[in-house]
């Protein structure tokens, strides 16, 4: 039973993480209707960036997720202006292209400059653990700091599309680009916007993916961002709360499944339950259901 | 008799096929082709290969498939053991025709997969499919990380999660594949190229070929004119599956050591990159772009460390480049290029 409570602790930090870069891929497909591959590259860069700024600047935690952050945020503004922007009329699979090309190209710069082999992410949020049950549960900071992270991101974006003016332009240009673009949002600045905010979560999701498991190679965010691809996308693509239920399900799917059938499929059960889910419901779990006009 | 416009073609394709199998044939035996490239015929063959049938998919067909080496992965693995058990059953030495043999059951086998996988994902629409099929890509190659078939004598062991079997191991969990026989030659290579634009050809030119397009280009139209839309987007995509797990076979038996991870994403990725690169639709352009861009990082290897970093650049700025409307019309102009995915785009562009 205490390991059971461990392995779903630990399923739900995980799937904080997914359910943090999930939020950024289903925001740009609800506002800019393409699969943005390269965002799983821009957690590493993140990750990258904080590790930097720990391990060569010294630079307290807080700081260096700011600085990544920024970094991150920038860099998605520009991929989004010069790879992005261009393409905004154009078939779906040439931007698909293009962010896998944006995707190769990130990968390969961060090998040019870190090289590929493994740094070791510095324990920089490990402020002790919480011992439960006689000691026999151990939770770590990370994932308290992760679940924690996980549920302010989701009430401070809740409220940012619900309330504020400029996420419910977001909502109304990802409804209708045409009907926004008449009631006077400018479409483009407002697509940047939720690139730079997109970019910004998988700087924190880049951060605590890497404190959790603290390999950083160029390659490290591919299969994060995959898999939390396929969170938004069984949470029901464009929809927030759904991505993150989708991420949280994921994440508890993953290492339950690692745990208790095999550590070798755990991934493979990831991808079959999504399958399953989606066979019954084709928009995902909380996806709108698309009517067709004949 | 008077040939139709489409055989004609048809002949010209092969015709064109057959010449550059030849001057890359004699350049082989010549000695002018460097080492490297050798090495890389028979890879440029599978992908030509794997880049045709994906382009039934996702340009004829018109879903996005993000799993198609998921089907080589199965191909390669039923060639390598196929191949395998050939010998050690039947004693069957002779190499050509235990090739041709491992690459028949390397695309039954895909193709069984190909119609279990086809059931479920052809039910969804747009990006879902897409991620459904690179779900069934990573799950068959999860799956067959925990896989270990031997040889002991005429029978053939299977077991799952258990590297505990009798006879001489063949495949090995995470491990792959290791001994393999390198049975494969570029001239097989090349009868598979033809053999599959023989095939797709043929399917694009006839009247399910029409009705696949049909689909494609108007479900609900196509549906009201008694097109079966299940079994024409079904057969596309089984057809692609059964010349994927051609082309797997072709790919594992040309090393002697494979792992399922050769068969990441990534590869399906590739694959795609050479069709759209190529020109959705377009089969000529398919084999062109497979042919170049997997020679290009040979190419490139005098920038070493840049080169695909370069080849990322190449591939962003080929995209902005292809879809930049004014350079579009200016090509539009130069060559008319009326084709139907063409159309197609144009349409989705205007919408």
């Amino acid at each position: 039973m205490v390991s059971f409570l461990r392995f779903l602790i630990n399923g739900i930090s995980l799937g904080s993480v997914y359910a943090i870069i999930a939020l950024g891929y289903t925001m740009v497909y609800g506002i800019a209707k393409m699969l943005n591959f390269a965002h799983g590259d821009v957690i590493m860069v993140g990750a990258y960036i904080a590790f930097c700024a720990i391990s060569y600047l010294s630079l307290p935690p807080v700081l260096a997720v700011l600085c990544a952050m920024a970094v991150c945020t920038a860099l998605g503004v520009i991929i989004e202006g010069l790879a992005y922007r261009p393409l905004r009329q154009s078939a779906s699979l040439a931007v698909l292209i293009t962010a896998i090309g944006v995707s190769y190209f990130l990968q390969n710069t961060a090998l040019l400059i870190w090289s590929s082999n493994p740094k070791i992410f510095p324990s920089a949020f490990s402020f002790g653990t919480i011992k439960l049950f006689d000691g026999n549960l151990v939770i770590s900071s990370e994932t308290i700091l992760t679940i924690i992270a996980n549920i302010v991101i989701m009430i401070a974006l809740t409220l940012f599309t619900g309330r504020t003016k400029m996420g419910k332009a977001m909502r109304a240009v990802s409804e209708d680009k045409g009907a926004a673009e008449l009631m006077g949002i400018n479409v483009n600045r407002t697509i940047s916007l939720t690139f730079a905010i997109g970019s910004a979560l998988a700087a924190i999701a880049g951060v605590l993916l890497c404190s959790a498991y603290p390999t950083l190679q160029p390659t490290t965010g591919s299969m994060p961002g995959i898999k939390a691809f396929t969170a938004a996308v069984f949470g029901g693509i464009g929809s927030i709360p759904g991505a993150m239920i989708g991420g949280l399900l994921l994440g508890v799917i993953e290492i339950l499944g690692k745990a208790y059938i095999s550590t070798e499929l755990g991934d493979a059960l990831v991808f079959a339950v999504l399958i399953v889910v989606l066979l019954f419901k084709p928009a995902g779990l909380l996806g709108k259901p698309v009517r067709e006009k004949v | 008799m008077k040939l139709k416009k489409s055989t004609i073609n048809n002949i010209i394709s092969y015709g064109i096929v057959i010449i550059a199998f030849i001057i890359c044939q004699s350049m082989i035996s010549s000695g002018s082709m460097s080492r490297s490239l050798r090495g890389q015929m028979i890879p440029i063959c599978v992908y030509i290969v794997m880049a045709v049938s994906l382009n039934l998919v996702v340009g004829i067909s018109g879903e996005l498939s993000l799993g198609h080496a998921g089907f080589m992965c199965v191909g390669a693995f039923s060639g390598i053991i196929a191949s395998a058990w050939l010998t050690a059953a039947f004693g069957l030495e002779n190499e050509i025709v235990r090739l041709i043999l491992a690459m028949i059951a390397g695309g039954i086998v895909a193709g069984v997969f190909g119609v279990l996988i086809g059931i479920p994902v052809l039910r969804l629409r747009g990006d879902y499919l897409a991620i459904v099929t690179l779900a069934f890509g990573e799950i068959i190659r999860n799956v067959l990380n925990c896989l270990y078939f031997s040889l002991d004598g005429r029978k053939l062991y299977v077991a799952f999660n258990n590297p505990a079997i009798p006879g001489t191991i063949l495949v090995n969990g995470p491990n792959g594949a290791k001994d393999v026989a390198k049975i494969s030659t570029f001239p097989v290579g090349f009868v598979l190229i033809l053999f599959a634009l023989f095939v797709v050809l043929n399917l694009v030119n006839s009247r399910s070929g029409r009705a696949i397009m049909a689909t494609r280009d108007n479900r609900i139209a196509a549906e009201a004119m008694g097109i079966n839309v299940t079994k024409y987007k079904m057969m596309a995509f089984v057809t692609a599956a059964v010349l994927a797990g051609m082309a797997g076979a072709l790919y594992g038996l040309n090393f002697s050591t494979i792992t399922a991870a050769k068969f990441k994403f990534d590869t399906s990725i590739l694959v795609l990159v050479f069709v759209v690169l190529g020109g959705i639709g377009n089969i000529w352009g398919s084999i062109i772009a497979a042919a170049l861009l997997t020679v290009l990082p040979e190419l490139l290897r005098a920038f070493a460390d840049y080169r695909m970093l370069i080849y990322a650049i190449v591939l962003i700025l080929v995209m902005l480049a292809t879809n930049n409307p004014m350079i579009r019309s200016l090509f539009g102009r130069l060559i008319h290029r009326g084709g139907p995915a063409a159309q197609a785009q144009k349409g989705g562009a205007a919408e």
